[in-house]
């Protein structure tokens, strides 16, 4: 015995037993050893018994060694916000103050209030849910589901954020291999000789794959898990390697592009703080290959899950890698040959092998040989019928498999292989189509969708000899097909020994009780039984994707590793039809769970969606902003200053820009270049204003339709030159007005000489509307002469503001006079503080997004988005002074023409004057003509816009109503949940109805 | 006019993440234009700019401190650190289009032995130097915005986006740069 557990057998392993860890789980504290996975680890301590099972609450071991596993599942805890439920304890490597705890029992382990289930479990057979408690029908939501919530499930999710760091890597290889034992190995050995460059993945720790068990194998002369860290180690100093370990190709997807996710630092026991927990690789590779090896299948038996009954290859691995034996007093039930092995090696280890139950009547090998000359008993033609023992198996009853007295062996462990299943899944998930194969009763890769490949036992390959040659051969072809340079491996390997994957046996043995009342095992995560599944096909299920969802087998989270093709075996059975008539359920990503961690990795925090900031965001937060999201930007929203609110801030602010002046950072509007001999031309196509005889120098509001004569989006032109144009669109019009341009450039107008280049963020942009808003800016402006006589409203100017180039507009958003003064963007938050230091004693204000809509409203200007709903025409908006009449095409000519669209009854923009003079309508209340009739009421309108207008003194509003043009001064009704308020129809310019601001 | 200083200010002024395997540092002022122009007026716009405008997508060519990125059929990016090309272009008589768009983009440096895995991180373009070698360049991805990508030497790139962009590209790179 060493101070590492007391089933560590001296000699045996890999492991050094000087490097002790030390590790708790349930509290109480072990000792492992360096490299031991949590399950060698609690083995080593004869410890079997490690978690409670999803519905029936029955005790529950460690059935394998690795990903497969489906029962061990287990809490591990770094601290408060690192607790990660349903960790396979076959995966998790341990470390100094690993801190593991089991699930799903209560008050304890040992004693778990839950498993009455176990005893009630008639009622939790197949199809619980949906027959169970279906009345009365009130008591599911408030009794059934949460007492079923609360006792099924596994594991415990962390209460607080993830503290960890994720990364993310895209990489491209010419080779691709999926899964590092002597297949996977060898196949990147002869392709990155070959000279490809090679990607190597493999889930475990070290390479070597079956080589962690299989120690007859010997390869160049050499233990096999000796060679493959010697391969692996070569392999790694090659410049067109990356070798990873601890990473698993997750999902297969289109055109050979795998997911795989790499475990950094779980393994460590104080990882640097710089390290991601995981890293999310996606590799695009020119051929893949996989070699994924094959998953042992367990026997269906009666109480087959009992703790110490596991897969006779975990076993082996625990033995001959970790150096720990299951038991003392071992059983052996198997359908093939390769328990054997085990049952040889814990033999010659010193453990007791008190039978190998062989199901098979004549099996003919010489392992059969070698075990009877150890002296164990082997019974063949013989069946486990089931298993004794609660906590921890303690025998197993044994049967001629065609009947006859039962003899009960008393063991503390017991080894079960019924065979191998080739892991089709990644060939599977790439859209490969499986063949059965009916003499090995195995499903293989047949028909490929892409350019991959399967080697040795993924691919039904049997021997060692036999999987080398073919990986190297695979793996010199796909570097050629990859890469025209590529040469001639020249890789050899030799080989000697190594164990087979074909025969056993799928389905259930003589112990699955056929209709007794017996547990036998199917899939253990999900409790699924050999009686489940003959349940549902009696009902009625006759597609295996039917009998998958009725009794959930396979749609735990190991994705039916080790149930699939017991379950499809059984339920062809009961159907009493072929196998492949029955079919196999589709595989899909993730191969095993990933964390959300890795698939978001960098996308966390701040990096989760960009934040945009305009140049004078700075001075704008100095200056009290409170900001507003709109898409991505940050805009200010409105300034307000100690002892206002919202209302006070807006209202000073708006009564400000009309009495003085204010100043509004109008930078994230989309700004486009349109240059070339054609551009008034394109523009003049493009929006519904005419274009051609806009003069250089002078400004235009245009409206942009789509095809259907709805308004798309707006804004204003300037013509700089007669080639060249400066066009705005709204803030978040922006990249699809471009999109929308280029698109009719390339495809409709494709003959129009004509350059579109985005400005958006070239320009800083600065408003300065209101009385003083020339006064304001004229000392900083050179080149410009900014009286009303050489400047009008609607014109634009290049000069210099602040010293800087810059091009002016004389236009409004607000209907005073004003100016948006556009300079280059790294130059703006420099103008913005100047004019903002010049004006402020002056009385002007800084204004922000709120003010900027009321002001708007105030003088009816539309916000395409707010006003329109792509339902709305420019005749609809009022707008029809700028469709040109003499137009002959432009986009949205036709369906401004559609009879739809001309006739009566469509709903129009138009003022609404609330009669009580204080209430501000809610936006998108509706209005209805007869407040008096029956619900539900005739909908004639809805509310578009509505403020608190300070310059008004009242409220205002508009709203799109139903042939509104023809009601002016109607009184219409606003229906509310406690009142009906009374509108009165009016045109939608509130203040200064001539205009005559604009101009001062 | 009245007095005021002119001050330039860069997004990322300054800004430096620096470690072994990686540096990412804000790279200084450019003139830059978006050049558009058909086949028949290249000769006359390279000879205009002293600059051959490559025609190979996804090259780049340069003459002093003047670099041309082929970025489609008809388009190149040009940036130049003291010469404007804008008022080079401004010479040639062919039919084009040159747009300033100096204050538009910002540059982020990435040095180092693992700069390319640094923009792997959120770009998924190969950077082998073989599939991407020195003087490539692309319009493309890094996590969730659009960078043009300029490879400047075996272990250096130029990553150039959208001013408003740049700190989550400069935060993007700086977290990709952790525990590599």
């Amino acid at each position: 015995m060493t101070t590492a557990g007391t089933n560590r057998i001296a000699g045996k392993g890999r492991l050094t037993p000087a490097n002790t860890v030390r590790f708790t789980f349930d509290g109480k504290s072990y000792t492992g050893l360096e490299g031991d996975t949590l399950a060698a680890a609690l083995i080593a301590n004869d410890v079997h018994l490690v978690g409670r099972s999803f519905k029936y609450h029955r005790p529950r071991g460690i059935l394998s060694a690795g990903p497969e596993e489906p029962s061990a599942l287990v809490g591990v805890r770094r601290d408060a916000a690192r607790q990660t439920p349903n960790i396979r304890a076959t995966v998790q490597e341990i470390h100094d103050g690993l801190d593991a705890v089991s699930q799903n029992r209560w008050p304890s382990l040992a004693f778990d209030i839950g498993a009455v289930n176990d005893i009630g479990s008639p009622l939790f057979s197949a199809g619980f849910y949906y027959k169970t408690f279906m009345w009365p029908k009130v008591a599911w939501k408030h009794v059934y589901e949460p007492v079923i919530r609360n006792a099924a499930g596994l594991g415990t999710a962390p209460e607080e954020p993830d503290p960890d760091h994720y990364a993310g890597r895209y990489a491209h290889c010419d080779v691709l291999v999926i899964g590092g034992g002597a297949a996977g190995l060898s196949a990147a050995l002869a392709a990155a000789e070959s000279g490809a460059q090679v990607i190597l993945c493999d889930e475990k720790p070290s390479f070597g794959g079956a080589l962690w068990f299989e120690e007859e194998a010997r390869l160049d002369g050499m233990d096999g898990y000796e060679w493959a860290q010697q391969t692996t180690d070569r392999l790694a100093v090659m410049d067109n390697v990356r070798v990873l370990s601890r990473t698993t190709a997750f999902g297969y997807y289109a055109q050979n592009f795998v997911g795989l996710v790499e475990r950094v630092t779980d393994h460590l026991a104080a990882p640097e703080a710089d390290m991601p927990r995981e890293r999310l690789w996606q590799v695009r590779a020119k051929r893949v290959i996989i070699a994924a090896g094959a998953i042992e299948r367990h026997m269906v038996f009666a109480n087959n899950d009992r703790p110490g009954i596991m897969l006779a290859a975990a076993a082996r691995t625990y033995l001959n890698h970790h150096g720990v034996a299951v038991g003392r007093k071992v059983g052996v039930y198997t359908a093939n040959d390769s328990a054997y092995a085990a049952a040889i090696d814990l033999k010659k280890a010193g453990s007791d092998i008190p039978a190998i139950v062989d199901i098979r009547d004549n099996p003919d090998s010489v392992v059969v040989e070698e075990a009877k000359a150890l002296g164990i008993r082997v019974l063949t033609g013989h069946a486990v019928t089931g298993a004794g023992g609660k906590l921890r198996v303690a025998s197993m009853s044994v049967e001629p498999k065609n009947g006859g007295s039962a003899e009960v062996i008393p063991v503390d462990a017991l080894l079960m292989s019924a065979g191998w299943t080739p892991s089709v899944h990644m060939f599977s998930q790439s859209r490969g189509k499986v063949a059965w194969d009916e003499e090995s009763q195995r499903f293989l890769p047949g028909t490929y969708a892409q350019d991959c490949v399967s080697v040795g036992a993924c691919n039904g390959t049997d021997g060692l000899a036999e999987t080398v040659a073919e990986a190297l051969d695979a793996g010199e072809r796909a570097a050629k097909e990859a890469r025209a340079k590529a040469k001639k491996s020249g890789v050899k390997i030799k080989t000697e020994g190594g164990g087979k994957w074909a025969g056993g046996m799928i389905g259930a043995g003589p112990g699955a009780g056929a209709g007794k009342v017996v547990k036998a095992f199917v899939d253990y995560q999900n409790d699924v039984t050999a009686k489940d599944i003959r349940l549902a096909v009696q009902e009625g299920m006759h597609s295996i994707e039917h009998v998958k969802r009725f009794t959930t087998n396979g749609m735990a989270t190991d994705q039916g590793k080790l149930s699939n093709l017991h379950g499809l075996a059984i339920a062809a059975e009961a159907l009493d039809r072929p196998i492949p008539k029955v079919g196999l359920t589709t595989f899909r990503p993730p191969y095993t769970p990933t964390t959300f961690g890795a698939i978001v990795n960098h996308a966390r925090g701040k990096l989760f969606d960009p934040m945009r900031c305009t140049p004078m965001h700075a001075s704008e937060e100095a200056a009290g902003a409170v900001f507003e999201d709109v898409g991505q930007w940050k805009r200010a929203w409105y300034y307000p200053r100690p002892g206002e609110d919202m209302h006070a801030a807006v209202n000073r602010e708006c009564r400000t820009v009309r009495e003085v002046a204010g100043m509004f950072d109008a930078t994230t509007l989309g700004k486009i270049e349109v240059i070339g001999p054609d551009a008034a031309k394109f523009l003049d196509l493009l929006y519904t204003n005419p274009f051609m005889k806009l003069g250089v120098g002078k400004l235009r509001y245009g409206i942009m339709c789509r095809e259907d004569g709805f308004i798309y989006d707006d804004g204003v032109v300037g013509r700089i030159a007669e080639d060249r144009f400066h066009v705005t669109t709204t803030t978040g019009g922006a990249p699809r007005v471009m999109n929308h341009m280029e698109d009719y450039l390339q495809t409709e107008f494709p003959d129009l000489k004509v350059w579109l280049t985005s400005t958006s963020e070239q320009w800083a942009v600065i408003a300065v509307q209101g009385p003083k808003s020339r006064e304001i800016i004229a000392p900083f402006v050179e080149g410009i002469d900014l009286s009303s006589e050489a400047f009008p409203h609607m014109s634009m100017a290049e000069g210099k503001v602040c010293g800087v180039p810059a091009r002016v507009f004389r236009m409004s958003f607000t209907g005073e006079a004003g100016f948006e003064i556009n300079v280059p963007a790294d130059y703006g938050r420099m103008v913005w503080d100047t004019l903002h230091e010049h004006g402020k004693p002056m009385g002007m204000c800084l204004y922000g997004t709120e003010t900027m809509h009321v002001l708007r409203a105030e003088k009816g200007y539309i916000i395409v988005g707010q006003d329109t709903d792509g339902t709305v025409t420019p005749h609809d908006a009022g707008l029809s002074w700028a469709v040109g009449k003499k137009k002959t095409d432009f986009v949205g000519i036709r369906g401004l023409m559609r009879p739809d669209i001309v006739a009566k009854g469509r709903r129009q923009l138009v003022g609404l004057k609330v009669k009580d003079g204080r209430t501000v309508l809610e936006e998108g209340a509706q209005i209805v003509a007869d407040p008096k009739q029956a619900v539900p009421m005739t909908m004639i309108g809805w509310v578009s816009s509505s403020y608190w207008s300070e310059n008004c003194g009242r409220p205002i509003a508009m709203a799109l109503v139903e042939d509104g043009f023809e009601r002016m001064g109607d009184t219409l009704y606003v229906p509310m949940p406690d009142r009906v308020i009374e509108v009165e129809v009016t045109n939608t310019v509130f203040f200064d109805e001539e205009g005559g601001r604009l101009h001062g | 006019m009245a007095d005021v200083q002119i001050a330039r200010a860069l997004p990322l002024a300054g800004m430096v993440h620096g470690g072994a395997e990686v540096t990412v540092s804000a790279a200084p002022a450019a003139y830059r234009i978006s050049l558009r122009a058909g086949g028949p007026a290249v000769a006359a716009l390279s000879k205009a700019l002293g600059v051959t405008l490559p025609k190979k997508p996804g090259t780049s060519a340069s003459a002093g401190s003047r670099h041309a990125l082929w970025l489609g059929p008809d388009e190149w990016f040009v940036f130049d650190e003291t010469a404007d090309p804008a008022a080079d272009c401004a010479k040639s008589k062919a039919a084009h289009s040159a747009v300033d768009i100096s204050h538009r983009n910002t540059a982020i440096l990435v040095s180092g032995p693992a700069a390319a895995d640094v923009i792997n991180a959120g770009c998924p373009r190969e950077l082998s130097l073989e599939a991407f070698p020195v003087g490539a360049c692309s319009r493309t991805v890094m996590g969730k915005i659009e960078i043009v990508l300029y490879r400047t030497g075996a272990e250096d790139f130029r990553v150039e986006c959208w001013r408003s962009f740049s700190d989550y590209a400069f935060a993007f790179l700086a977290d990709a740069a952790r525990g590599l």
